[in-house]
């Protein structure tokens, strides 16, 4: 995306340095409503780490999905619950162990990865290459990522969909609570309620 | 008269804009970024901005809840059908080869398809969460 190196490590450094201040005001925030947005500008700031990475299909989900539809939802959520956290009577001393020792360990396991976008790393051996000369051999869609996703790999995204249609359905039964054309549809429809 | 004019005549700016934009992102995306799953929640968060400036009850007329719960099955059925569509023509499942009579095209068409089951999926599980949580307060 950014043609100058130096430049595309200076935004990067700044998204990262963002993203770890909201990480830590999200932590000490107590009002729910405050950690809502929080969440939503952290979602923004990783769609635009995304789109300096060229992922640019991510960057909009991350941006439609974290910052758009899930802030809606929480909110949603806020308004059922009340917005402020109780305050907290146990120790943080073993929640913080536990944080440290993790994310030490994952800090620790990207020593043992390929640097940074170097190009014979082994998830570029593996089928990337295939996809890349099998699209070009046949003249197929110019965007790899689509051709990957529905024709390639047309089963996994099948699984995917139904990951979507199933964790839908759980939600609608447990959040309507009983089956369509019971009790609390017809009381709805009655309501038809303008407001938020 | 409520006093949110400024939000609601903006909202009626961009809305159509949105859609619009589901929809690019919808077709184009064998050129462009995107595919079925982002138009699908794009098209979902014009759903979504017209609920919270103009109301739950103006949305459900142009998303009656029971065609979004529809959607939700559909677009699986959709993508599913497109395999079973493939094997019956002779082929894997999930192998657009013999829908067209070049192999590009039938690659296109069938990309084409299967992106539509997924937007109808994705879509509709959206909008249909975002009317659960919405009218879970009220009963």
């Amino acid at each position: 995306m950014i043609g100058n190196p130096s430049a595309e490590a200076f935004v990067m450094t700044v998204l990262l340095t963002l993203l770890a201040a909201i990480t830590i005001a999200i932590a000490r925030q107590r009002n729910m409503f405050g950690v809502v947005i929080l969440t939503s500008i952290y979602s923004f700031l990783m769609a635009s780490l995304m789109i300096v990475l060229d992922a640019v299909d991510v960057a909009m989900t991350e941006a439609s999905v974290g910052a758009g539809i899930s802030t809606v939802i929480l909110l949603a959520t806020l308004y059922l619950t009340g917005s402020m956290e109780y305050p907290q009577r146990r120790s943080v001393a073993i929640p913080l162990f536990v944080s440290v020792v993790v994310g030490g360990a994952l800090v620790w396991g990207t020593i043992g990865l390929p640097s940074f976008g170097i190009s014979n790393a082994p998830i570029h051996q593996h089928v990337a290459p295939t996809y890349i000369d099998f699209s070009k051999k046949h003249d197929m869609p110019p965007n790899i990522v689509t051709a990957v996703l529905a024709d390639f790999r047309g089963f996994d995204t099948l699984g995917e969909t139904t990951v979507v249609f199933t964790a839908g359905i759980g939600v609608l039964l447990l959040l309507q609570g009983g089956w369509r054309g019971g009790s609390s549809r017809r009381r709805d429809d009655a309501e038809g309620d303008d407001e938020i | 008269m409520r006093l949110d004019l400024i939000l609601r005549v903006g909202a009626k700016l961009v809305l159509p804009f949105i859609l619009l934009f589901a929809l690019y992102v919808q077709f184009h995306g064998d050129y462009g970024p995107g595919g079925g799953f982002q138009a699908g929640v794009i098209a979902a968060g014009m759903v979504i901005l017209y609920a919270i400036i103009f109301g739950v009850h103006a949305a459900k007329q142009i998303a009656p809840p029971a065609m979004v719960e529809m959607m939700v099955p559909l677009g699986v059925a959709i993508f599913a059908g497109t395999g079973v569509a493939s094997l019956l023509l002779g082929d894997k499942f999930l192998d657009y080869t013999s829908f067209a009579h070049d192999f590009l095209h039938a690659h296109e068409w069938g990309i084409l398809i299967v992106e539509i089951g997924v937007f109808v999926t994705v879509c509709g599980t959206m909008i249909a969460m975002f009317y659960a949580f919405v009218q879970r307060g009220r009963s």
